[in-house]
């Protein structure tokens, strides 16, 4: 384990390459766990999917691999040390965890691959939870995703977090820095999946890919905004990297300004990137001219002969 | 019935007592009290004897890391705590700073002996390993680092400038940073030692 000096370290010792920075800084075991399941269940997926003459493109696996790996680094790596004592970094810890990341998984479309990996008692098992357990589970998932409520979930988490009170108990206190990276991972899994899955892979959940756009060009006004801010203001707003210390010499000022603008410039980005990735899907998705989708496209052809 | 009153008007007397520990006026220090992992470490003394956060069970304890050859902020925040302890008087004898060295290539038992000792009788000087250093600095999340030698081979330790502080029995309570005064330190400990 290296101890917390170790950057300085590296730079005075010729050898840069350690092995120990790819090792865990707290080692947290839901993230642990999680990334091995995913992982599991998608290459057993990968394998069954080969078997039965539907193989996955490895463009589609690669994504995969890489949005679980991107994930896994930023937590359980000396990223997470490098994130805990130094601002910028932290803002780049949340660019993957909320934005890359997610988008990266949302993009390999691992649904089927992870259905087909998932072993069948469990499969069974899943499909029998009986409704009065899962009609709550699914009325809960239908508010997150709902086309007001996800947009600003995706941008008050980020305000939140970043409120300075708030900040300095979430460096603080292990637990609720382990809350706010989950909360910001899963926030960015449902939220990039509203925005980039197909239509037909979101069933019920669907929304329109002319309100995606609105919605995805919506966010990122408030980020740069509170991008800006911060990079912006002249004295330093997050006091808790002076009080646990820095992960090496760089002035409050310009750690700062280097988080606002990583919170303002890629950020923003990505919605662009959004944006080209629904523009793909209205050219490509035959549904896309219809505001119901599935319901109507049938039936237009028919009408218009 | 009778157990569910009980338990019911147990949990109102919580409440109620809940409701008055936190009735006070705020501390002058952030409050991290629930926030931050309770007191608990294996180091040296500047005697050589090894020691425990048991040993200062009874005590209220101010911790803080820092080097002896610090320039600055070391003396400085050393001195505001020494300001303190003399303002609360006799009270003082229950009060003790860990001081915990982050070099302890050069900060051996006799150099944080003669350092603590200038800053007072409750000053201890505490020093250990870079696997226990680690381990500390994981469990408070605080960090150093060493700066680039000149040519005499001295070099200054970039570190955390947080004054942890906490309640009898090792629980934490609050956090000094480098703008709270001795005044503020001395009014906070004076209420901690009488309801801690």
């Amino acid at each position: 384990m290296p101890p917390p000096g170790a950057w300085y370290d590296s730079k005075m010792s010729p050898v840069v390459t350690d092995l120990r920075y790819l090792l865990p800084w707290q080692f947290y075991p839901t993230v642990f766990l999680a990334c091995v399941i995913a992982v599991a269940l998608y290459v057993r997926g990968l394998a069954a999917l080969r078997r039965g003459g539907t193989p996955v493109g490895f463009g589609r696996a690669f994504t995969f691999f890489l949005g679980v790996a991107l994930n896994y680094a930023a937590l359980q790596t000396y990223v997470d040390f490098l994130a805990q004592h130094m601002f910028w970094i932290h803002r780049l810890q949340h660019l993957i965890l909320h934005h890359v990341g997610p988008v990266l998984l949302v993009l390999a479309a691992p649904e089927a691959v992870l259905r087909a990996g998932t072993p069948a008692p469990l499969l069974r098992g899943l499909c029998r939870v009986p409704s009065w357990i899962r009609r709550p589970i699914r009325l809960f998932f239908r508010i997150l995703q709902h086309p007001l409520i996800a947009p600003t979930l995706f941008v008050g988490l980020i305000f939140f977090w970043l409120t300075p009170s708030i900040h300095f108990t979430a460096m603080l206190d292990e637990r609720r820095y382990l809350l706010m990276n989950w909360s910001m991972l899963i926030d960015g899994i449902l939220f990039w999946w509203l925005m980039l899955a197909p239509r037909r892979a979101q069933g019920s959940a669907a929304i329109g890919y002319g309100t995606r756009i609105i919605i995805l060009v919506a966010v990122a006004v408030p980020q740069m905004i509170l991008g800006a801010y911060i990079a912006l203001h002249s004295t330093p707003l997050y006091s808790i990297y002076a009080v646990c210390g820095r992960a090496w010499a760089i002035s409050p000022l310009t750690d700062q300004q280097l988080g606002g603008l990583l919170t303002w410039i890629p950020a923003a980005m990505m919605s662009v990137v959004g944006v080209l990735v629904v523009l793909h899907h209205m050219m490509h998705d035959p549904e896309a001219g219809t505001r119901h989708g599935s319901l109507r496209a049938p039936a237009e052809p028919a009408g218009s002969s | 019935m009778s157990v569910s009153v009980r338990t019911s008007s147990a949990l109102i007397l919580a409440l109620l007592l809940a409701a008055c520990s936190g009735s006070g006026p705020p501390y002058a220090l952030a409050n991290v009290t629930g926030l931050v992992a309770p007191l608990e470490f294996h180091l040296t003394d500047q005697n050589g004897q090894p020691v425990t956060a048991a040993a200062y069970r009874h005590d209220v304890v101010l911790l803080y890391f820092g080097y002896t050859h610090c320039p600055d902020q070391c003396p400085t925040t050393l001195a505001i705590l020494a300001s303190a302890l003399h303002a609360l008087g006799p009270q003082a004898s229950q009060v003790r700073v860990l001081f915990v060295s982050v070099d302890p290539r050069r900060d051996t038992t006799a150099v944080l002996k003669r350092y603590v000792g200038n800053f007072g009788p409750e000053f201890v000087g505490l020093r250990g390993g870079q696997t226990e250093l680690t381990r500390l600095s994981k469990r408070y999340r605080i960090t150093y680092h060493y700066e680039a030698p000149d040519k005499y081979g001295d070099y200054e330790v970039d570190h955390s400038s947080a004054v942890f502080v906490f309640g009898r029995h090792g629980r934490a309570r609050l956090l000094g940073q480098v703008d709270n005064t001795a005044q503020q330190y001395t009014s906070d400990l004076r209420r901690l030692l009488a309801n801690s």
